[in-house]
């Protein structure tokens, strides 16, 4: 599925990437520690966490996850949002929870 | 010369901490394991370090005025400081980035201040295992504004660990030492990441019970027995070795 229809359809606020809403993602994974996620994250997946510090933008870069959707309208740094856009990465918050993000994600067909 | 330390105690006012860590326990217990230094580090506090520090200049054994902060990402930090004075102002400044939220104690126990005779002079009501509400980087940067050391705790652990919660280590980000848990080899953790192998480190207890203290295992190469030759060792600019 094409990132710029989630963030469409999901009313996300898309805060980082611009130019590459136009990626495909295929998967959801949902984790806060990010050496979990280093370990069992995918590449393609739309990736879901609390954490805003830079550090989430490399771990998405070092596994090709092409978008971060931060949850409940969290702020994030603005070192992240400029490194995110450096690397690639399609980052948006939204004030939904993690659980109601999946539950639409999958709604919307991911799995 | 070799000085002998353990520089992660907690007290009973950190709720994990046993009761009987109290001021006078803690001071004895590191006499007897022939400590020379060791220091103080609840959660998120230090009300119980001017005790512990006066009777340390008391007893001849070092007690370094610390706290053990934990950040927004959920990742322990020790904070050391030369004086109480410092930390004081540190705590301060710390304290208008922490949410006030009531302590459990059913279920997390009570979080005693003592004072130099073991006596209960108050009890901290605040919940205070939480995040304050600054990155790692910040709280770096405050306690350096503190002329203080900010030492990441426990990195080889699974849980409130700088590894564990934010992946890797970024070189920019500048501590002044990690701290290992005394059941890893620093030449087993370095095997495993040797990226990180220009780094200082210390080997703590994280002591919440008496007889978890360490013994005289882990020492620093100081220039002679005092805080400010622990902070010049520490601090990542000097060329002390530590093992």
């Amino acid at each position: 599925m094409i990132i710029k229809e989630i963030i469409e359809e999901l009313k996300l606020n898309q805060v980082s990437g611009e130019k590459d809403s136009l990626k495909t993602v295929n998967g959801v994974y949902i984790c806060d520690l990010l050496s979990w996620v280093m370990a069992n994250g995918s590449k393609g997946d739309i990736w879901i966490t609390v954490q805003t510090h830079l550090n989430i933008i490399a771990v998405a870069s070092l596994l090709e996850i092409p978008m971060i959707i931060v949850p409940e309208s969290i702020e994030i740094e603005e070192e992240t949002l400029a490194k995110a856009d450096e690397e690639n990465i399609v980052v948006c918050t939204s004030e939904l929870d993690s659980f109601t993000l999946a539950c639409n994600l999958n709604e919307l067909g991911l799995k | 010369m070799k000085l002998y330390y353990d520089f992660h105690i907690h007290s009973a006012l950190s709720p994990c901490g046993d009761e009987d860590m109290t001021p006078n326990n803690i001071i004895n217990m590191a006499m007897l394991k022939k400590l020379d230094a060791i220091a103080l580090t609840d959660h998120n506090i230090a009300a119980n370090c001017s005790a512990c520090t006066a009777l340390g200049r008391r007893n001849g054994i070092i007690v370094i005025p610390g706290m053990e902060v934990q950040t927004k990402e959920e990742v322990h930090v020790l904070c050391l400081f030369e004086t109480i004075e410092k930390i004081e102002a540190f705590g301060k400044e710390l304290n208008t980035h922490f949410e006030w939220l009531p302590n459990r104690e059913e279920i997390l126990g009570r979080q005693l201040i003592l004072d130099e005779d073991d006596r209960l002079i108050g009890e901290e009501k605040r919940l205070l295992i939480h995040s304050v509400d600054l990155s790692i980087y910040a709280l770096v940067e405050l306690a350096h504004h503190y002329e203080g050391l900010a030492i990441p705790a426990h990195i080889d652990k699974k849980a409130f660990s700088l590894i564990s919660n934010l992946g890797f280590i970024s070189p920019d980000l500048n501590v002044d030492a990690l701290e290992l848990y005394k059941m890893t080899t620093l030449e087993k953790f370095i095997g495993k990441n040797p990226m990180y192998k220009n780094y200082r480190y210390i080997f703590n207890s994280d002591a919440h019970y008496l007889h978890d203290i360490s013994e005289r295992d882990h020492w620093l190469e100081v220039e002679d027995i005092s805080i400010k030759s622990i902070f010049k060792a520490l601090r990542k600019s000097s060329k002390g070795d530590a093992k």
